[in-house]
Order: structure tokens, then C-alpha cells, then sequence
């Protein structure tokens, strides 16, 4: 091979020779040339207190907190489709007297309506009979007697409401806190403000499951995007098949410990690249690299629930690898226990337009010994108190027929229970007219929901914003109110 | 865990920015002056204009800030004298209840922003428009030198800082490479650059790259962002959309160099051109870029508002820079964009033709010249065929009047019949029976046993003769029925009948006779009975016999019943009727009872009726249709007579022929003006429920441009609004391009904010250059090679990235440009990159349909109507670059995404530019990145000499285009040796490895080798270096 210019061996080394003769020391290199960390504190007086603070590994927008921190982890249990309120938490006699009559129009002007647009609205009764369970004597639907059994460790909300009215723009906006799409989810908020507590897995982790009735509808994987937040507090979907995490397998043929060897070569070189550039960008990729690598074995470790015992499993009511929402719950406890921020699971299939009477005890089937086993199983390890648990839809549905044996979206007033992480238990909260259409005492929103979710962990919810098109950005909007009354 | 986010301290920026700048100003050459749009308005802007400022609404103590007379007036500012002005009063007063911000606003002014508005306010408190909206303006600059490299180095002088010294060739000719082409160059191409002394050598290199095809496809990325190109339609279903075509445009677009304003007119109008051609047609696709819906349930309304917003906040993104989008629920807080303003910028776009809700219409027809002819033949043959069908035939009217005879005395028939109204209608086995809103009754749930439907009815009758039962074909039926068998059939085993009285005392109905329109014929000498006659008498309860009507599935058929006696039913009575299947999985699916009182029912024709509509008709007498009714008769009987099956298959087959063929022609959505534009209202808080609001038409931005300006008889049009984005008098349009340009080659936009330029954005610290360049862009015909030209051509663009420690020191963020900057390369380059240095890239095909890369399997499991699979593009547009990438909104690329490639459901001027654990796990995993390592690895081996060190080097080369120096030698040769003795001991660990991706590895490579050095090209390919432009 003849002499080449550019066997150079690396250019950019003689420019920062060069450089150094004329170097003038202004500071040490940690703040050389004002590292990331370093700038922000600089911008940010808060962040520097949190980077200062007690656990000097945790680094969140949100420190020094503002309130104490009751809850400091979430596991949101998002019920997609839509579960029908009037047959799982708030009873409605009265709705089942007028089976069959129109809906008096005083409930329904004015509103938003689905599929059912210019369509008769006729009432349809409760499918199915409600009992009373705990000491409060909250009246839960029959179909979720294990639900039912831990009801006093539950604050029950009846007075739900949302803006939405279709499944997509729905669910962004239980997530974001808006109906347009790229704002950050509420997962990506938490670990922006609060960090994370686990060194080798994401802070902010997304499971899903699917129903056996059918209603499976889609999920955009926006709803756990991390908008105009950095992308590194996006959620991270865990897989029930294939790899758990994209991409968290060697290529065939490459060995652990091959992956090991060239992922050091990677650094080592990365290093040395650094000394020449001095740029923190390079750093930060080590650390990267290190992370990613410390995920191929802790991942795996996290989903071999087998370890658990047959007892527990047993509780939850699950096999090892069925891909269910009970076995998504005891992957959300595991996920808890090793520092996860925010855990959101989805199950879906509660889209019940139709065949709403055997749809929903398909439902139960499937998540009411589950999120027994959840809160049962936090509380013998002594974690419930400082998790906080969120179980919502995205919308209710209609106290109206929808094709005589189904119920149509709506938004005007449902259920959601919260639990655990600083939450009044054994309490209802709030309550919709006698048929059960729109939110008539103590109406709470999603910005509500929001605020009060933040509360828990500790933040003001208008404190935790961030720049986007020159505007202070909120997962609140510009709304929401903490509901003091459910908070111990 | 990371560091913190960089928006986070971008956000800060603004504040920092002032203070530095009058901090180095300082140093520079004693104080300067304070000005409003650099120094005082951010502040303003930030903590006060809100309660304060352009909407009324939100405004407090009833004055506002942002307009000078009002906040003298209330003797807010009394300028020249602080000590009376009350904001300085509020602002430093220790009193929570009247401090200014209040708490409860969570603001707090600093100590250094409190001291600038005192200083302000002493000097007179001068208030300045609006930097942005002032016209930009030429400084004066000497004729010998670069605008750039003076208009910079006046500030660099001001705050005593140097120029960085130019960098070296190669790093030049990489940069350059993956500035204007987004691929690096080749070793040998660097060598001659590096080589050329000739005075004119990076000019040449800059023009070669700027009339390289692959500039039109690196500068497209950056637009598609801009206008959120994507493949599918973003909401729910997420299902796909022919579009592509538009980003073919886009790159042609800039190949081309079309000017600017023409790209803005084309796109935003190109269907209202006069002689518009195709390709302005295409470009019009822009209007149809937003994100739709097929969600059943979704509200018109609620969508047209959605649509609305989605195109006005695209808009002011890709040409205004401005976030108009606030102005939806109510007038702007921050910037004095109305409410009014929204909508009625909204209202250019209320004529597009399309659906609000549901599926996309296929869109324009886009053939080339050999499909162009062929689609002419094809049309004339169907045009030959239509005219043959439409022909008058005289046999055909013969025909007519004798099927008219039959068809007459079938639907006389037909009109004896009525059908019962079940009351219920259950089934003893899995089959879940619904009756449906026409009488008739579906089966659904499992199919597996014998069934018993049981049928009642409470229809008051009087004297029926007969029963009837109709076997129906449906949709969700196997070969749509009638039977749930299969192959469509059913086996009618036997029909019972009782009377059930209103003392619930019972007694038996009897049949005296069943006939059928068909019946299947009889299998084999030891089958059962298909016949009809078989389903009457007493009950044997045997399997495998009674009515079938195989093969005459997928139509209507009947069974008569003819009753022993006449049957009456009272109220109070009801009549129950058992449909006995025995077989097992063969019941009935659809069907529908019937009585008569008519004994001729029981003797006319059997056969199955025409539709209804058609019946009417029959049933009236022939000089009572009118010719309407009479045509209508004659097409029906065009389209199922046996006389006219030849030309009838003749124009289907020419239709199918068509069809078919178009749908081989690449299609793309354009815009088309409806003649009647969807009425916009103001839609108070944005609530689409509320049709209150003043109705409003289009009008350009009032704080921009006249509202009044309009064109004599007709409501102002796209084009017009066009033609002011792109006029003189829009100050914005230029320094938003620019600004975005300039962030293509120096990483940061001038100003940093690329997606504001109003108040809530950054004031650029060297707005002279920013405005130079605005002006040129316009003085030059919106010409964008030329300033591309311009940038690279400077020297500011030519100066070495690693940045000194006094720059550092002085201006942390490089704000000032006294050095280049490095970045990660953008999503779409980390890929081109890893394919062009292994050799994998297709760069001779420019455009086409976008190709999907290998993805992990079950990526889109949560999409669903349908459920879709993914299938990795075959052949050689596997390999070809980024941008072409299948860009699925819900879901995109998991490795683009990785890279902050933006899911284009919104307007992205501006992407991340993270560093998260995924790209490692992309770079080490993703197949493509192992794949693009074994082709390098070939070529490693193959070209690379003989010996490791100089294979080593010419990799490193082939890469970074550098050699590697000692130390990085020394990690990798120890890495390979050890890689290779692995793979020597586990041939099968290295041919396991070696079938990763489509291209099958070359055989006569030794395999462990071959391996090992896959695992040095991943290594190379992952490091930091290879993804960054320095």
C-alpha cells in the first residue's frame, strides 16, 4: 500500500495538541468546559441541591421535593377499551328499573355520544348484581369478589371524567394530559422529575396483555412516549414474546461473554477518544454502553418468574410465560421491588359495544384475582404503603344500549380506583346521578388525577414542567387540582 | 444513571444567554446598552405576560405589559425613574402578598433579571417590536470578505474571543460529506482531497457534493420532518396511505434547486396552479400529510377541528416558526396571535376535498410512460365494452319481456308471504342465536354439536296455510351460508311445531307437505335423504339426514311447510317452532321465518325472488313504472340474465383488467378543492360541541399582515396564502429556513429555539447574521444551493470542533461559533453510514416506494383492524438508505426511533439528541448493524492486505478515515486474537453468526475468520466516533 494522507493516525489529536501549549487552566476538568451535569446546575439551582443531596445517584428535575413523598413508585393498571362502570364499581338500580325506556334527554344534552350518534337512547340495566364487601360496605359488582375482598385497602373514585371520547385521543389523553400527540406520558413526567432507582433497567417500564373476548384495540406506542422530554425517560416495552426488550439478545453466534470482551473494546476505545476531544457526550455513551450491557442479564433475571414459588404464583394465579395480566402484575411487584419508577401495564379488550354481559366476565376472569394478588402481595413485603397503585380505563361506557346488549364510549362519568402510596383506603370518593351518566359529586378530570398522582410522589404539579415551543409545558396543562380528601 | 437533560438546560438558556452577553460585553469594552427585545422582553415574557399580556382573558389589575402606553399609563413603568415605577416597586418588595411574580405563579425573578428591568426602566424604558417581526435587514459587510465569517467575527471581537484554526481535510471532507450528502466518503476520495493543494480544491469538493443526486435525499430528511411525511395515517388503526410519491418530490424539489417559493406555492397549492402539472399535483400531497382516522365512533366535528388544528399548527411550524397552535382555545399569551387568527388561518384549508372520517381515497394515478400506454389500452377496451353492454340488443329485449313475465308471478309469490317477528330464539347448544332488525335470526358462538333452535312467535294470525323457512346467506358465514358448515351448507334435519295456549296447555301443529326451491342431490346409494320432504313427520332424531342445499351455497333458499290445517294464533297464544340439526357442526347460520294465508303460495314458483327494490317495481303493473323504475328493471335485468353473461363478462373482466393494473401504478393523495369549503367557526375554548362562534374565512395572521387584504369576487385561496409566506412582506418565512439551514451545518440553530421565533423563543445573539442571511435568501430567489454554498464556504464552517478551553470558559455553549461543534449523526445517517462504509448502500436508485428493514418480530402486535405482519423487503432495497424507511406513526422504526428519528405524527423542526442504552443495543444486536459488520468484515479481509495490522488500518480507514493509532491497535488486536480462537474452537458459534440478515455470506471465506472479524467491525461500528460528525 503506497503512503496515504490519511493513514494520519488521528488528525483532530494535533488540534488539541496544539491547543494544550496554549491552554490557560480555568477549571478543573470536572467542569471542563461545563460538563452537562455541571452546566445544568449551573442553570438549575435545584438540580445541583439534587444532585448534592442525600442519594448522590438519583437525579430528578423534581428535587428538592415539595411534598413529602408518599408514594415512590406507580404501578398504573390501564384498562384499555373502556371498562363499563356500571358493571364493576358503582351500582345503579334505578338504571335497571328503566331497561328499556328512552334516557330522559335532561342526562344526555349538550354531550358528547360515540357510535351512538342520532341513534334512540334507551337505558340498559346493570348486567349484573352488586354486593356489599369490607367493613366500609362499598358495593362492588359479583363478578370481582377477590377485588372486592381487599376493597378496604382501596380508595374507590366514581366520579371520573375525561375530555375524550375515542379510544386513541382517549388514552393520550389519560397519558399526556393531551389530545395531540408528542407530549411526553405521564411514566416519562415521573422519571423526569423523580430519576430512577434502578442502575440496570429503565425507570419507566410498559406491559401488555391481551383479553380473550376479542375487543383488542390498538395501542400507538406514543402512549408511553417521552415526547419533548429526552428520550432516555421514554417507557420501555417489556415483551411477553421474543425479546423482552428490542434488540436485548447477542446475534446468534456471539457468546455473553464475547459481548462482554467487545462491549469493554467499545469503551476502552470510546475512552481513549475522549481524552482527545474532551467531549461529555463520549461519557455519557460509556455509561450507555454499560447500561445497555448490564440489561442483557438483568432483564432475563426479571422475567424467570419461576423462582417465585408455586405459592405466589399460585396467588396471582398464573403460569410462568402465559403472557397474562396476572402475570403482568407479578413482573409490575418485581419491576417495584428492583427500583422502577413507573410501571404502566394495559389490558385490553374491554371495548364492549356489544356482548357487554359475557365480555365483561371474561374481564373479571382476568384481572380480578390479579389485582388482589398486586395488592395483597405488596403489602406482605411492606411495599404497598409506598406504591402507589392506579386502576383506570381511558373512558366508561354509556348507561345507554348500544345494540341491546352492549354500551357505547363515554366520558361524562366512570369509575377508577387508586390504592396504596399515601391513598385514603377503604374510601369512596365522589358519585354520578342515579343512572350513572355524568359525574355529579366531587367530578374529578385527568389533570386532576394527574396533580394528585404527582402530589403522592412528592411534586407540585405546576412546578414540574419544561420548555417546549418557547411555553412552560405541563403534564397538567394548564389545570389540575390535587384532591386533598383522598390523601392521608 | 445519565446526566441531566440538555432541554432542561436549554430551557434556562434565554436568562443565560443575557447574562452572559452582558457579562462578555462587559469585558469587552465597558457597558452596553440594555435592550428590550434582547434583554428585557425574555423577561417579560417569561414571568409576566401572562397575566399581563396579549390575552385579555387571563389579564390582571386590567393592564397590560407588553404595550408600552398601557403600563405608563398605570404608572407601572414611569420611565427614567424606577423608584416610582411600581413593577420595580413589586418586584423587589419582601412582602409575599405583593411580591411580583406572585408565589403562587411559581416564577421567581433572579437577582441580575430584577437589576436589568431597574437599569431598563432608568434609561426610559424603550419598548422595541418584536425583533422577528421587523423585516430582516442586510449589515453592511465588505465586498472580499465571507457575510458569515465577518458578521461572526464582529462578535467574536466584541467578547475578545478568536476564531478556531480550520480543521484538517479529512475531517473537513467527512463533515462535509455528511452535511450536504448525509454519507461519508470514500478512504481514496479523502486521499486525493487531502493530496490537491490546488487553491480551489474544497470549492471544487463542495460543488461536486451539491450536484450529487444523494443532496436532494439528505436535505429531504430534514423537510419531511418539518411537514410530518409519513406512510400510515397515525390515529387508531394506523393503517397505511399512498404518499410516498411526495417525498420523491421533495427530493427532485431540491436536486433541482427549485426556488423556495416555488417548493411553498407547489405545495401548499399546487392543484390551484394554473397549467398545474403532475408534480405540482403531487406536491399538493402536503395538505394531506396530517394524521386521520378510521376509528368507528369518531365525530365528524370533533375532527374537522383536529384536522384544522393539525394543518394551521403545520403551517406555522414549517414557515412561520411560531406557535399559532396556542391561538386554538384562546388568544396567545405571550406573542399578539389572536384567536381570530387561528381560524381564520385554518379556513385556507377548509376546501380540501376528503374524507373526515374513515378510509383515505387510493389518490392521483401516477404511471410511467410504459404504464401511461398500457392503462390508455385498457381504458379504451373498457370504454369499447361499456359501449358494447349499453348497446341497444334485440335479443336482450325479448328476453326482457319473458323474464319480466316470470319475474312478475315470483314476486307476486313473494308478496304472499310475511314473515313472523320471533320473539326469542334460543339454541340448546354452543351456537348463541340474535335476531337481527329484519325478523331474521343469526347464529354465531361455537358450531361443534348438534342444535335445536327453538323459535317463538307471538304474532296474532289468522287462517295460515303454510310456513316457510328461508335459508340466508351472510357476511360472517363460511362461504357466506347459508349453513354454518364449512363449505357453506346446512342439514335442516326436522321441523316440530306447537301451540302453546295462554293456559301454557299445549297442542301439536302438523304438516301435510314440504317442498323446496333445491334440494342437494343425494349421495351414494347408502346416504340419507337431502330432500325436503324428509324434515316433516314424526320425529326420528337421526343424523345425517334432511334438507342441504350444497352446492348452491352463498344464495337464498326456501322451504314451504304446508299446514295439516289452517293455523290461528290468538293473542295471548304463542306458537313455537323447533329447528332440528342433528348432524353436528352443520346448523343453519341466517335464516328467517314466514306464514301465508294464500294457497297460492303453495303452488307458484319456488325460486328466489329479486331484491326488494326490484320486486316493487314488478309488482306494479307495467304502464304504471315510470322510467326511472323502468330503467332501473332493465339494468337488474342486464346484470343477472343468462343472455347477457357474454358482454356482462366481457366489461366485469375489462373492469377487473383495470382495476387491477391501477393497482400495480403508484398512487398518491393530493389536494382538490371542493367547491362548497366546510364552514369554520372560532370554537370557544376549542370545544367543537360549541356551534356558537362568529363563522370566519380565510385571512393571513393580523399581527403579520393586512386581514383585510383580498382578491376582487372570490374568498382568499391556499395560493394566496402561499404567495404572502413568500413575499417580501413576511418577515418570518426566511429566518425560519435559514435558521433551520444553519442548524443542519452548525448543530444549534442562531436562534436556538427552531420551532419559535416570537417572544417565548430566543432572541439570536447574532441576529445580523441571521437576518443576513434571510435577506440573501430572498435577494437570491429563494435559491438554496447557493446559500448552502454560502455557510460551507466560510471559514466559521471550516473551523476545527475540538474547542479550546478559553471558548469553553467564555462561551460554554459555542453560542457564538467561535469553533464547530460535534453531534451524533441523525437516525436516518447512523444507518446510511453503517451501510455505506460496508458496502451493503443502494445509492444509485434515488426514490421509489419506502422499504422496510429487518424488525424485531411482533413490533406491531398491539396494531389491530387489522392485525397486521411485517415482512422485511426482499433484495437489494434492504439495503438502501433511511430515509426510505416504511414509516409506520404508532410504530415506528425501533431503530430510528432509538436515534430520536421523530414518529411525524406532529410538525419536527427540532429532534433530541439523546444518548440511551437502545442505540447500544441497536448498534451491538439490531441485524441490520450485524449484518452491515460481516459484508465490512468481507471486505476486510478480502481488500485489506494480508497481514492483521494493515487489514486493521485499512478498516479504521474505511470507517473514520483515519489510521488507528498504537493504542487503539493494541485493544483491537487483542480483542481479535481472542475472537478468533473462540470461533476456531465453535465452528458452528461462527456460522451461526455468518447467516445473520438476506445476503448469504460468501463460502469460500474461512468462517472462523470471517467471524472474528465481524466482531472487529462491530466493535468499529459502535463506536462514538463513527456515529459522530465532527
Amino acid at each position: 500500500m503506497k503512503p496515504s494522507p490519511v493513514l494520519d493516525p488521528h488528525p483532530e489529536l494535533r488540534q488539541f495538541l496544539a491547543q494544550r501549549q496554549t491552554r490557560r487552566v480555568f477549571l478543573g476538568r470536572s467542569a471542563q468546559g461545563l460538563g452537562a451535569l455541571a452546566l445544568a446546575s449551573l442553570l438549575n439551582p435545584s438540580l445541583s441541591a439534587a444532585v448534592a443531596g442525600k442519594d448522590k445517584k438519583i437525579v430528578g428535575a423534581s428535587y428538592p421535593l415539595d411534598f413529602p413523598q408518599k408514594a415512590k413508585r406507580v404501578i398504573w393498571l390501564t384498562m384499555a377499551g373502556g371498562p363499563s362502570h356500571l358493571e364493576t364499581f358503582d351500582p345503579k338500580p334505578k338504571l335497571g328499573e328503566m331497561s328499556g325506556q328512552p334516557m330522559p334527554s335532561s342526562f344526555t344534552a349538550g354531550k358528547q355520544i360515540a357510535q351512538l350518534q342520532g341513534q334512540k337512547l334507551l337505558c340498559f340495566a346493570p348486567q349484573y348484581g352488586f354486593k356489599k364487601f369490607g367493613r366500609s360496605g362499598t358495593d362492588v359488582c359479583e363478578l370481582f369478589p377477590q377485588i372486592g375482598s381487599v376493597i378496604d385497602e382501596i380508595c374507590l373514585i366514581r366520579s371520573m371524567t375525561t375530555e375524550a371520547i375515542n379510544h386513541d385521543p382517549a388514552h393520550m389523553f389519560m397519558n399526556t394530559g393531551s389530545q395531540i400527540a408528542g407530549r411526553p406520558s405521564m411514566g416519562s413526567w415521573t422519571t423526569y422529575g423523580l430519576g430512577s432507582e434502578s442502575e440496570d433497567l429503565p425507570g419507566f417500564v410498559v406491559l401488555t396483555s391481551l383479553g380473550k373476548g376479542g375487543q383488542n384495540q390498538p395501542i400507538a406506542a406514543r402512549q408511553w412516549a417521552a415526547g419533548y422530554l429526552p428520550s432516555r425517560f421514554q417507557g420501555v416495552h417489556l415483551r411477553g414474546k421474543g425479546d423482552p426488550v428490542l434488540y436485548l439478545s447477542n446475534p446468534p453466534g456471539v457468546t455473553h461473554a464475547q459481548q462482554k470482551d467487545m462491549v469493554d473494546a467499545i469503551n476502552v476505545l470510546n475512552a481513549k477518544y475522549d481524552k482527545i476531544v474532551d467531549d461529555p457526550e463520549i461519557s455519557t455513551r460509556i455509561v450507555q454502553y454499560e447500561m445497555a450491557f448490564k440489561m442483557q442479564t438483568s432483564v432475563p433475571e426479571l422475567m424467570d418468574v419461576k423462582k417465585e414459588g408455586p405459592g405466589t404464583l399460585e396467588l396471582y394465579g398464573c403460569q410462568p410465560g402465559d403472557g397474562s395480566f396476572a402475570s403482568n402484575c407479578l413482573l409490575a411487584r418485581r419491576l417495584a421491588e428492583r427500583g422502577v419508577r413507573f410501571i404502566q401495564l394495559y389490558h385490553k379488550d374491554w371495548d364492549h359495544h356489544g356482548g357487554l354481559k359475557e365480555g365483561i366476565a371474561y374481564k373479571a376472569q382476568e384481572i380480578d384475582r390479579a389485582c388482589m394478588a398486586l395488592i395483597t402481595d405488596l403489602k406482605q413485603r411492606g411495599m404497598l404503603q409506598d406504591t402507589l397503585i392506579v386502576w383506570a380505563g381511558e373512558f366508561g361506557r354509556t348507561p345507554m344500549s348500544q345494540g341491546g346488549d352492549g354500551r357505547d364510549h363515554h366520558n361524562a362519568g366512570f369509575s377508577i380506583w387508586m390504592c396504596g402510596g399515601g391513598v385514603k383506603p377503604g374510601m369512596v370518593y365522589g358519585a354520578t346521578d342515579e343512572l350513572g351518566y355524568s359525574a355529579v359529586e366531587n367530578p374529578i378530570d385527568v389533570h386532576d388525577l394527574h396533580a394528585t398522582m404527582l402530589r403522592l410522589l412528592g411534586i407540585e404539579h405546576t412546578k414540574l414542567s419544561i420548555k417546549f415551543q418557547g411555553l412552560d409545558v405541563r403534564l397538567t396543562g394548564i389545570a389540575g387540582k390535587a384532591v386533598q380528601e383522598i390523601i392521608t | 444513571m445519565p446526566s441531566l437533560s440538555l432541554r432542561a438546560m436549554v430551557s434556562r438558556l434565554a436568562v443565560f444567554a443575557v447574562v452572559l452577553n452582558v457579562f462578555a460585553a462587559g469585558l469587552a469594552k465597558g457597558a452596553q446598552a440594555i435592550t428590550y427585545n434582547r434583554d428585557i422582553r425574555p423577561i417579560l415574557s417569561d414571568d409576566c405576560f401572562h397575566c399581563h399580556g396579549p390575552d385579555q382573558k387571563t389579564r390582571k389589575g386590567k393592564f397590560r405589559l407588553d404595550v408600552r402606553e398601557d403600563a405608563v399609563a398605570k404608572k407601572a413603568i414611569v420611565p427614567g425613574k424606577p423608584k416610582e415605577s411600581s413593577l420595580v416597586d413589586r418586584i423587589f418588595t419582601t412582602n409575599t402578598d405583593d411580591v411580583m411574580p406572585p408565589l403562587e405563579a411559581h416564577k421567581a425573578l433572579t437577582p441580575a433579571q430584577k437589576d436589568l428591568l431597574r437599569h431598563w426602566i432608568a434609561d426610559g424604558a424603550k419598548y422595541e417590536k418584536h425583533w422577528a417581526y421587523v423585516p430582516p435587514a442586510k449589515s453592511a459587510v465588505p465586498a472580499n470578505q465571507n457575510p458569515v465569517d465577518f458578521l461572526i467575527r464582529q462578535r467574536l471581537a466584541q467578547i475578545g474571543l478568536k476564531p478556531s484554526p480550520l480543521a484538517d481535510r479529512a475531517t473537513l471532507m467527512r463533515r462535509l460529506g455528511f452535511d450536504i450528502v448525509g454519507l461519508p466518503p470514500k478512504p481514496e476520495d479523502v486521499d486525493a482531497f487531502v493530496r490537491d493543494k490546488s487553491p480551489d480544491a474544497y470549492s471544487r469538493l463542495v460543488e461536486k457534493l451539491l450536484a450529487s443526486p444523494q443532496y436532494g435525499e439528505r436535505m429531504a430528511i430534514g423537510w419531511l420532518d418539518v411537514v410530518r411525511f409519513a406512510d400510515t395515517i397515525g390515529y387508531h388503526s394506523d393503517n397505511p396511505r399512498n404518499i410516498w410519491p411526495y417525498r420523491d418530490y421533495v427530493i427532485k424539489a431540491f436536486n433541482e434547486n427549485m426556488p423556495f417559493d416555488q417548493f411553498t406555492r407547489e405545495q401548499l397549492a399546487g392543484d390551484l396552479l394554473p397549467g398545474g402539472t403532475r408534480e405540482q399535483k403531487v406536491a399538493s400531497a402536503f395538505n394531506r400529510l396530517l394524521l386521520t382516522t378510521e376509528e368507528g365512533g369518531a365525530q365528524p366535528k370533533d375532527y374537522e377541528a383536529r384536522m384544522l388544528t393539525d394543518r394551521v399548527r403545520a403551517v406555522s411550524a414549517a414557515w412561520l416558526g411560531q406557535t399559532i397552535g396556542c391561538a386554538q382555545c384562546h388568544d396567545h399569551k405571550f406573542d399578539p396571535i389572536k384567536q381570530r387568527d387561528f381560524y381564520s388561518l385554518g379556513a385556507f384549508f377548509a376546501d380540501i376535498d376528503e374524507p373526515i372520517i374513515g378510509r383515505r381515497e387510493p389518490g392521483m394515478l401516477l404511471p410511467d410512460e410504459q404504464q401511461a400506454v398500457k392503462l390508455k389500452v385498457l381504458t379504451e377496451e373498457l370504454n369499447l365494452a361499456q359501449q358494447q353492454f349499453d348497446a341497444p340488443h334485440q335479443d336482450w329485449d325479448v328476453a326482457f319481456v319473458k323474464w319480466q313475465t316470470i319475474q312478475t308471478e315470483t314476486s307476486l309469490q313473494e308478496r304472499r308471504w310475511t314473515a313472523l317477528q320471533p320473539v326469542t330464539a334460543v339454541s340448546g347448544s354452543g351456537n348463541k342465536l340474535k335476531i337481527e332488525k329484519d325478523n331474521s335470526v343469526l347464529a354465531k358462538g361455537t358450531n361443534e354439536s348438534a342444535a335445536v333452535y327453538t323459535v317463538s312467535f307471538t304474532n296474532v294470525i289468522n287462517e295460515v296455510v303454510a310456513l316457510r323457512v328461508q335459508a340466508l346467506p351472510h357476511d360472517s358465514l363460511p362461504q357466506h351460508g347459508p349453513g354454518r358448515a364449512k363449505d357453506g351448507n346446512f342439514i335442516l334435519s326436522e321441523i316440530s311445531a306447537k301451540l302453546v295456549h295462554a293456559d301454557l296447555t299445549s297442542e301439536p301443529v302438523s304438516f301435510k307437505s314440504a317442498r323446496a326451491d333445491f334440494e342437494q342431490a343425494a349421495e351414494g346409494t347408502n346416504s340419507r335423504s337431502r330432500s325436503a320432504a324428509s324434515v316433516i313427520g314424526a320425529l326420528q332424531h337421526e343424523e345425517d339426514s334432511g334438507w342441504s342445499i350444497f352446492p348452491q351455497t352463498n344464495q337464498e333458499h326456501q322451504i314451504v311447510l304446508e299446514l295439516s290445517e289452517p293455523l290461528n294464533l290468538q293473542a295471548g297464544e304463542t306458537l313455537l317452532l323447533e329447528l332440528w340439526q342433528n348432524t353436528p357442526g352443520s346448523a343453519l347460520g341466517h335464516f328467517r321465518l314466514g306464514e301465508t294465508t294464500n294457497t297460492e303460495a303453495l303452488r307458484g314458483p319456488l325460486s328466489e325472488p329479486p331484491p326488494n327494490d326490484i320486486v316493487d317495481i314488478l309488482v306494479t303493473p307495467s304502464d304504471k313504472r315510470d322510467n326511472d323504475a323502468k330503467e332501473k328493471l332493465f339494468s337488474y335485468f342486464k346484470s343477472i340474465a343468462p343472455e347477457t353473461a357474454d358482454a356482462r363478462m366481457r366489461l366485469a373482466d375489462a373492469h377487473q383488467f383495470k382495476d387491477k393494473f391501477e393497482e400495480s401504478i403508484p398512487k398518491c393523495l393530493v389536494s382538490a378543492t371542493n367547491a362548497q369549503p366546510r364552514t369554520v367557526r372560532i370554537l370557544a375554548r376549542g370545544n367543537f360541541l360549541d356551534e356558537t362562534g362568529a363563522v370566519v374565512e380565510p385571512a393571513l395572521p393580523g399581527y403579520l399582515a393586512d386581514t383585510e387584504a383580498k382578491v376582487a369576487g372570490r374568498r382568499l385561496n391556499r395560493l394566496d396564502l402561499a404567495n404572502w409566506l413568500v413575499s417580501p412582506q413576511n418577515p418570518l418565512t426566511a429566518r425560519v429556513v435559514m435558521n433551520r439551514l444553519w442548524k443542519q451545518f452548525f448543530g444549534v440553530g442562531l436562534s436556538r429555539v427552531v420551532d419559535d421565533l416570537g417572544s417565548q423563543g430566543e432572541m439570536p445573539p447574532n441576529q445580523r447574521l441571521l437576518d443576513w442571511l434571510a435577506r440573501e435568501f430572498m435577494d437570491s430567489g429563494w435559491d438554496m444551493k447557493h446559500m448552502v454554498r454560502l455557510i460551507v464556504s466560510s471559514d466559521a464552517y471550516q473551523q476545527t470542533s475540538v474547542i479550546s478551553e478559553k471558548i469553553k470558559a467564555r462561551d460554554p455553549l459555542n453560542r457564538e461559533i467561535a469553533a464547530q461543534s460535534r453531534w451524533r449523526l441523525d437516525a436516518e445517517l447512523v444507518r446510511d453510514n453503517a451501510l455505506s462504509v460496508s458496502g451493503l448502500l443502494v445509492d444509485d436508485k434515488i426514490g421509489g416506494p419506502s422499504m422496510k428493514p429487518y424488525q424485531p418480530d411482533g413490533y406491531w402486535e398491539n396494531l389491530n383492524f387489522p392485525v397486521r405482519d411485517y415482512h422485511a423487503t426482499e433484495g437489494r432495497d434492504q439495503y438502501r438508505r433511511g430515509l426510505y424507511v416504511w414509516w409506520q406513526r404508532s410504530y415506528l422504526h425501533p431503530s430510528l426511533q432509538a436515534f430520536d428519528a421523530p414518529t411525524r405524527e406532529e410538525c419536527a423542526a427540532d429532534r433530541n439528541r439523546s444518548n440511551i442504552p437502545q442505540q447500544a443495543l441497536v448498534l451491538l444486536n439490531d441485524p441490520t448493524y450485524v449484518e452491515a459488520s460481516r459484508a465490512l468484515a468481507e471486505h476486510v479481509l478480502k481488500e485489506g492486505g494480508s497481514n492483521t495490522a494493515a487489514r486493521l488500518i485499512w478498516a479504521w480507514r474505511q470507517v473514520l478515515c483515519r489510521a488507528p493509532r498504537g493504542d487503539e491497535l493494541q485493544t483491537i488486536q487483542a480483542l481479535l486474537e481472542k475472537q478468533l480462537a473462540q470461533y476456531q474452537a465453535d465452528p458452528d458459534a461462527a456460522q451461526a453468526l455468518l447467516k445473520v440478515g438476506h445476503m448469504a455470506a460468501p463460502t469460500d471465506a474461512n468462517p472462523a475468520e470471517l467471524a472474528a472479524w465481524t466482531n472487529i467491525a462491530r466493535v468499529i461500528l459502535n463506536l462514538h466516533e463513527t456515529i459522530t460528525r465532527s
